[in-house]
């Protein structure tokens, strides 16, 4: 396809990785954001294909991933009651909750269903006017426009037994807080394309000069990895703290005015605990309070669900950068893509799957 | 969950929200387009979770593409 094939030119490829090599004379340590840039880093092997000091480190850009537990057990409480149909994206069924994951309480009898969109959870709604529909709302900017026009559908339907398990997170309190913890290694972000086609980048120009840090837009095919990855070493090298944008074909500066409109009338902004890293002020949205009729921990009183972590999983500091999965002395071991320990080994988003599916091995294991 | 994917709309259905068929590579999904309200048939638009959230700029995607084909090695190979 068009606009497909041509970003994954191997030649290109090899071109811009050899104008990195020539570009790179100190050793430079840059985030991707997103976990879907970490599948393609870590799966193409870009990571070790750049000069040996240029280090990319993989951050909390999996929505998964970052779901709190006691939100995942609260997701579990809700699907086992007998007239409910719960809702969500594929890659939150074999999340781990405290004790079980919505996978296993499905293959018990529960009524769990994997939506492409939430608005198919809306038509389920509709369909089934005597069973209480549960949408499990998760992910970054890129998912609540989407998500925001489910509840907007619904409330124009007047559906009475449509709610939302909301769990959003948003990025750049995220970044600021990456870079605010001590010891952080973070020189440049490749910033996320999509959560900048929603949103632009002018939360970003703040950031980029408090912290003088670079910040690439970037895109999501591997020539648009190389790109982000070069701009930011270009920046470093001459001491530029900008955004720029690689991913011009897609992400305009102001982001899309429609989704953002749709996003703050369902939503605001609230505080957030993130998985493995702890509360983060104003990182994520909830329910606005003329859409709170639509909030189910309050239409099935699940607030008070509490959770329990396995204490084996470091995956805050693989979260935040600061370790990488084969540090982790379950990775591989009692942790499988199979047998996910944490979240990140669940997606192929999460930088523990990303790690196993792509064969890498801990240090300890010898090469086959 | 946070694939988007370019595909090119090949008809738009109405309705409210407005929807349309997109095609992906020759797979073709319906995906609401009431993000993208400019968006005609033939544009190039990245889908998000059911949703197009971008319509993809043709000429920006050439440009970078130029950019690209222009980097020392690239021309090397490409005219070897
Ligand atoms: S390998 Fe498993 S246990 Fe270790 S950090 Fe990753 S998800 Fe957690």
């Amino acid at each position: 396809m068009r606009y497909l094939d041509e970003y994954r030119d191997p030649v290109l490829a090899r071109a811009l990785l050899e104008e990195i090599h020539a570009v790179a004379t100190r050793p430079w340590t840059i985030m991707e954001v997103c976990g879907g840039q970490t599948n393609t880093i870590v799966r193409q092997g870009i990571d070790e294909l750049l000069p040996a000091g240029v280090r990319m480190v993989h951050g909390p850009g999996c929505p998964v991933c970052v779901t709190p537990l006691e939100i995942v057990d609260r997701a579990i409480a809700i699907a086992v009651r007998p007239n409910v149909i719960f809702t969500s994206y594929g890659d939150m069924l074999r999340v781990p909750g405290s004790a079980t994951d919505l996978l296993t309480v499905k293959a018990a009898g529960a009524d769990v269903r994997v939506v492409y969109t939430p608005l198919d959870a809306v038509r389920l709604a509709e369909r089934h006017p005597d069973r209480e529909v549960v949408f499990f709302a998760v992910g970054f900017e890129t998912t609540a426009p989407a998500n925001a026009m489910a509840v907007l559908h619904a409330a124009q339907l007047g559906l009475r037994n449509f709610s939302v398990l909301v769990s959003h997170v948003l990025v750049p309190p995220a970044m600021t807080a990456i870079l605010d913890a001590p010891g952080t290694r973070v020189q440049a972000f490749l910033a996320a394309g999509h959560v900048c086609a929603i949103m632009g980048w002018t939360e970003y120009e703040p950031l980029a000069a408090r912290y003088r840090v670079p910040i690439v837009v970037t895109g999501f095919e591997p020539l648009d990895l190389l790109e982000g990855i070069l701009m930011a070493v270009c920046q470093l090298e001459e001491g530029r703290f900008e955004v720029e944008n690689q991913y011009a074909r897609a992400v305009r500066r102001t982001g899309n005015a429609a989704a953002q409109e749709a996003m703050t009338k369902v939503f605001h902004v609230s505080d957030r605990t993130w998985r493995g890293i702890g509360e983060i002020p104003a990182s994520g949205l909830a329910l606005a309070p003329e859409y709170t009729d639509f909030d189910a921990v309050t239409r099935f009183e699940v607030g008070g669900v509490t959770a329990r972590e396995n204490p084996a999983c470091v995956a805050g500091e693989i979260l935040q950068g600061t370790k990488v999965p084969t540090d982790c002395v379950a990775y591989g071991v009692i942790c499988t893509p199979r047998h996910p320990l944490g979240a990140p080994m669940v997606s192929a988003e999460g930088t523990c799957a990303a790690f196993h599916n792509a064969g890498r091995l801990t240090p300890s294991e010898p090469t086959p | 969950m946070c694939l988007g994917v370019p595909g090119k709309i090949v008809e738009m259905t109405g309705g409210e929200p407005s929807m349309g068929v997109v095609d992906f590579g020759g797979l073709r999904r319906e995906a609401c387009l009431a993000y993208v309200p400019e968006a005609a048939v033939g544009d190039y638009v990245i889908v998000h979770v059911g949703f197009a959230i971008s319509i993809v700029d043709e000429q920006e995607a050439r440009r970078t593409l130029a950019v690209l084909r222009a980097i020392p090695g690239g021309l090397d190979e490409i005219s070897r």
